[in-house]
């Protein structure tokens, strides 16, 4: 088994201030996520979703400042830490992954 | 045997076995880069011990013998050898048996679908395809895509590296995934033909059909594996009258139709009505129908026009691009005459996907040319030329625009 990295860039613009429907609607979807990736014989080992970017601090040779990293129309707002047996079946878990304002990026870990 | 004759049969070994040799040496190895070094020993060793020895009946199977006795060698010499570019293979090797010799599985497939993951960049697949399942040296690849031997090196690495970072495992497809991994395989051999035919290089394109040859051995049920055979052997079939003596390039109206390769065309031919009937056909077996319509026409005025313009249809209903909208316009005016054609060249010139494609204004300027509206057709030519990216094609507008003024 091997443990990826699944990143969650969306257009945050859409979670702001979102309806109870739009809120009730991503946590499902999240909570469905979860039981489709055991379903399928993988383990999520955890994940987190992110307060938006504007409540992000950068720091770059001790300098800090307000912001992300970098400004993008889509940004990281959660991520997944799953284990799967090799690539094709972290990527169905990154398909199953929720991202309707945007995609998911798909990273391994490096083993040390 | 002397030396000579032994380098044409290693030469020859290479050539068809090198895919089988590698691919059941990387099940051994666990490591793509140890699999390639065993496999060139074991072709430097062949060239000694069958100059000695006499050449073994079933030089493959002698080459894969010594590939993966070396990989074990490599493996109990030096664990740490192990982990430099590791392998995910499933199942488990099992544990050599040295009385019982296992009989080596056919691996070609698990490699040629490990080279065109989806999850590699097409230039990646296409580089790794033709270094792992062809055995073509770096310097051969970086040849063919008119890239530098360095860019090509860093490009096969970096494809490896992300193979075993990621865990690419090294399997077939499921019958779940096989349509889509399928069409990724079938594009790298078809874009590893195309550019060699465009570039005049026969032995790309030589290697391509190969391939196709193997793809189509292994996959017997799959008709597009078919339906891509046929397409290259088709197309290829013209080969030796793409060109004048001056090396001009021809449009099918200008070629000898009695130096067309009859062979080809005939086992092209049966391979496409093969395909067809398997039903559903896709792009590459569609495509192939329209190329054996026009090989076995006796003359470009006698070609079955209102079928060709059919199968466009049907073309462009699995696969709808503008460069399938433009081939039909072409069929079309062969059916309807060039006033017709020119009002659907208008369509997709609004439509704008094709700016840039040099075909749009040469096929235009060729239908004003008909119509006799020179000064149209020059513009349209001179377009053509300045988005046209190849030598041989830009001399052959070249001509076409003179031909237009005088």
């Amino acid at each position: 088994m091997a443990q990826y990295l699944i990143l969650i860039y969306e257009d945050e613009s859409s979670y702001i201030n979102p309806s109870p429907e739009v809120w009730q609607q991503a946590m499902e979807a999240h909570g469905r996520f979860a039981e489709q990736v055991v379903a399928a014989g993988g383990k999520i080992i955890n994940g987190n979703a992110l307060q938006p970017t504007a409540t992000a601090t950068s720091i770059r040779n001790d300098v800090v400042t307000d912001g992300p990293f970098a400004e993008t129309k889509e940004a990281l707002g959660g991520y997944y830490l799953v284990e799967a047996k090799d690539l094709d079946q972290a990527l169905t878990f990154g398909k199953l992954c929720p991202a309707p304002f945007g995609g998911v990026e798909v990273r391994p870990i490096m083993e040390m | 045997m002397n030396v000579h004759d032994v380098r044409q049969v290693i030469a020859d070994a290479h050539r068809r076995e090198w895919a089988f040799v590698l691919a059941a040496t990387a099940r051994v190895a666990g490591d793509l880069d140890l699999a390639e070094e065993c496999v060139q020993d074991a072709y430097v060793a062949a060239l000694d011990a069958w100059v000695r020895q006499g050449v073994p009946d079933n030089p493959g199977a002698w080459l894969t013998t010594a590939a993966r006795n070396r990989a074990l060698d490599a493996h109990r010499r030096d664990k740490t050898l192990r982990g430099k570019l590791p392998l995910l293979i499933e199942p488990p090797p099992p544990e050599p048996n040295e009385d019982d010799p296992p009989e080596i599985p056919d691996d070609r497939l698990r490699l040629v679908f490990t080279c065109c993951h989806p999850a590699l960049g097409r230039e990646a697949q296409v580089a790794l395809t033709l270094r792992l399942v062809c055995g073509l040296t770096t310097s051969e690849i970086a040849q063919a895509f008119l890239v530098s031997e360095s860019t090509m090196a860093a490009r096969v690495t970096r494809a490896k590296k992300k193979i075993s970072a990621a865990h690419i495992a090294y399997r077939e497809p499921d019958a779940a995934e096989l349509p889509d991994r399928l069409d990724a395989v079938l594009t790298v051999v078809h874009l590893l033909f195309t550019t060699g035919h465009g570039q005049l290089r026969s032995d790309l394109a030589d290697r391509a059909i190969d391939l196709g040859r193997v793809l189509a051995t292994l996959m017997p049920d799959e008709g597009e594996v078919r339906g891509l055979l046929a397409l290259m052997l088709l197309t290829d079939a013209r080969r030796a009258t793409r060109t004048d003596a001056s090396g001009r390039l021809l449009l099918l109206d200008e070629q000898d139709r009695t130096q067309w390769n009859r062979a080809a065309i005939e086992e092209g031919g049966a391979l496409v009505v093969e395909a067809i009937r398997g039903g559903r056909p896709g792009r590459f077996t569609l495509q192939a129908a329209i190329a054996a319509l026009h090989d076995e026409a006796p003359s470009y005025e006698l070609t079955d026009w209102p079928q060709i313009w059919q199968l466009y249809g049907r073309l462009q209903r699995v696969w709808p691009t503008p460069v399938v909208a433009l081939n039909r316009v072409v069929a079309f005016a062969m059916v309807q005459g060039p006033a017709a054609a020119l009002a659907e060249i208008d369509l997709l010139e609004r439509e704008g996907r094709l700016e840039g494609y040099h075909y749009l204004p040469a096929t235009k300027a060729d239908l004003l040319r008909r119509l006799d509206r020179r000064d149209e057709a020059a513009a349209a030519y001179r377009q053509a030329i300045e988005w046209c990216d190849n030598e041989p094609e830009r001399a052959f507008l070249t001509a076409r625009l003179t031909a237009t003024l005088a």
